[in-house]
């Protein structure tokens, strides 16, 4: 398998989280003609156009492997000038500022949040298939069933995003999007036809969507410098 | 609210898929990879691939079947056969599992459901619980846990086996009645009510599924996923017919 050359337009990069298996997500992106390929250096992060920070593991275990690379900041500035970034499961809670899994350990603190345990009536983890509903004005989230393998929840969606949501027991914020940042709750990679179709979306809308998200940008440079 | 779970069981043994009765006289059903690929166009919600010689071998899940199986399907697929270690398991999930099933190890070793699931995470862990009637009064649930594909009876009760494997860190239990396999006689109903009640975690139940009303039961027993292997594999139904079926019967599944 050739990799595609970071830094030549169009690539697809994926953080490696230490303790994800990425082959799900490599093989997503394979079926849509992409050549992704495992990042190795902050640079990569900088450069590539798209980036997928995936996430099968610990909350404390994913914060400690980006901070042990040094890719905090990389990964922070991506997301706040809304650059074409994918966070899946943990990936999405990691962008948050903490979770209940690991009290103490800060998130990127890219949107404001806190994960907390799922609960109520649903059965944990929740394991398959469930409904989510997303407002029309979403670029990329669809109504639709998908997968799910997660203890964790956002309870609200972060001011400022479009969100999506469903129900286990209790309401979830099942994704939230801006610019061209994409976050799910949900494992796209392994949702089927809707999910492939949402990776899609997401492959031609972002750069688009990360462009006319201009103005957020300066303001999110502004952020940055202060 | 989650969908009921319909799951096509590919036991693989040499690269290929096998199916027998109660655990043994084996016979070829085809490539594992072409059977997952058909299977989610019928509209199987996971693939579960046992490499059911694996751990009389001593040896871990072929990784080639798994990656084949992987580059196939967009659904989620487990993975079990062979896994000693949590090294074992990141193994399997490096070549292509996204969750990692274990039984005799997880018997023999009361370390290795913790240490997957704090590694990977509990939705990773899954135990396969293999349980038949049990024999004698000494079991309270009145099954038995076997391991070793069914070789070995280990003396455990399977309800106090589940709460423990699930206090370590299973995320789910994948509960095959010894008994039932293979026979198309419906799931062993009073297994799957008495590891309910034992568990939170989602049970698949498996063993003796063979058509829908048999799944309707095994819900209303308390499992949260259907798992069958020979009445696919022989075309007796497809995953998308008997799912039309379950709808019918009252069954939420993903459509």
């Amino acid at each position: 398998m050739t990799a595609a050359r970071i830094g030549t337009g169009g690539e697809v990069g994926i953080v490696p989280t230490g303790v994800a298996n990425l082959e799900a997500v490599r093989s997503a992106f394979r079926r849509l003609g992409r050549t992704p390929r495992v990042l190795d250096s902050a640079v990569d992060i900088e450069r590539a156009e798209y980036v997928v920070l995936p996430g099968v593991g610990s909350f404390a275990d994913g914060m400690a492997e980006l901070r042990r690379r040094g890719w905090e900041e990389a990964l922070r500035r991506r997301v706040e000038s809304l650059r074409p970034t994918l966070g899946i499961c943990l990936g999405l809670q990691l962008l948050c500022d903490a979770s209940d899994e690991a009290p103490g350990t800060p998130g990127l603190g890219c949107v404001s949040g806190r994960a907390v345990r799922l609960a109520g009536a649903g059965r944990v983890p929740q394991l398959g298939w469930n409904r989510i509903a997303a407002p029309t004005a979403a670029v990329f989230l669809r109504p639709g069933i998908v997968y799910f393998a997660n203890s964790y929840r956002l309870e609200e969606v972060p001011a400022g995003w479009t969100g999506a949501t469903g129900r286990h027991g209790t309401r979830f914020v099942a994704g939230f999007e801006r610019g061209g940042v994409l976050a799910c709750q949900f494992h796209p990679e392994l949702s089927g036809r809707i999910g492939a179709a949402l990776l899609n979306r997401w492959l031609e809308e972002a750069p688009a969507a990360a462009e006319a998200s201009e103005g957020m940008t300066d303001r999110a440079r502004m952020a940055a410098a202060c | 609210m989650l969908n009921v779970r319909v799951i096509p069981c590919l036991d693989v043994k040499d690269g290929r898929v096998v199916k027998g009765i109660r655990f043994a006289n084996l016979a070829d059903q085809g490539d594992p990879a072409a059977l997952a690929r058909r299977y989610e166009r019928q509209g199987a919600d996971e693939i579960v691939i046992l490499d059911v010689s694996a751990t009389a071998d001593g040896r871990l899940a072929r990784f080639e079947t798994i990656g084949r199986v992987r580059d196939e399907i967009s659904i989620p697929l487990t993975v079990g056969g062979g896994v000693r270690t949590v090294e074992d398991g990141g193994a399997l999930l490096q070549a292509g599992a996204d969750r990692v099933s274990v039984n005799t190890a997880a018997v023999e070793q009361p370390e290795l459901l913790a240490g997957l699931s704090s590694r990977f995470g509990a939705q990773c862990a899954v135990l396969a619980l293999d349980a038949a009637r049990a024999p004698s009064n000494g079991f309270p649930s009145g099954f038995e846990v076997l391991t070793h594909s069914g070789s070995n009876r280990t003396g455990l009760d399977a309800a106090e086996w589940a709460r423990k494997a699930t206090e370590r860190g299973a995320g789910e239990i994948l509960l095959t009645s010894f008994d039932r396999d293979g026979t198309r006689s419906g799931y062993d109903l009073a297994l799957i009510g008495a590891i309910r009640e034992a568990v939170p975690v989602p049970i698949v139940a498996s063993g003796g599924g063979a058509h829908p009303g048999h799944m309707r039961a095994a819900v209303d027993a308390g499992a949260d996923a259907v798992l069958a292997a020979s009445i696919f594999h022989q075309g007796d139904w497809s995953i998308g017919r008997l799912k039309d079926r379950l709808q019918q019967l009252g069954v939420a599944v993903r459509r």
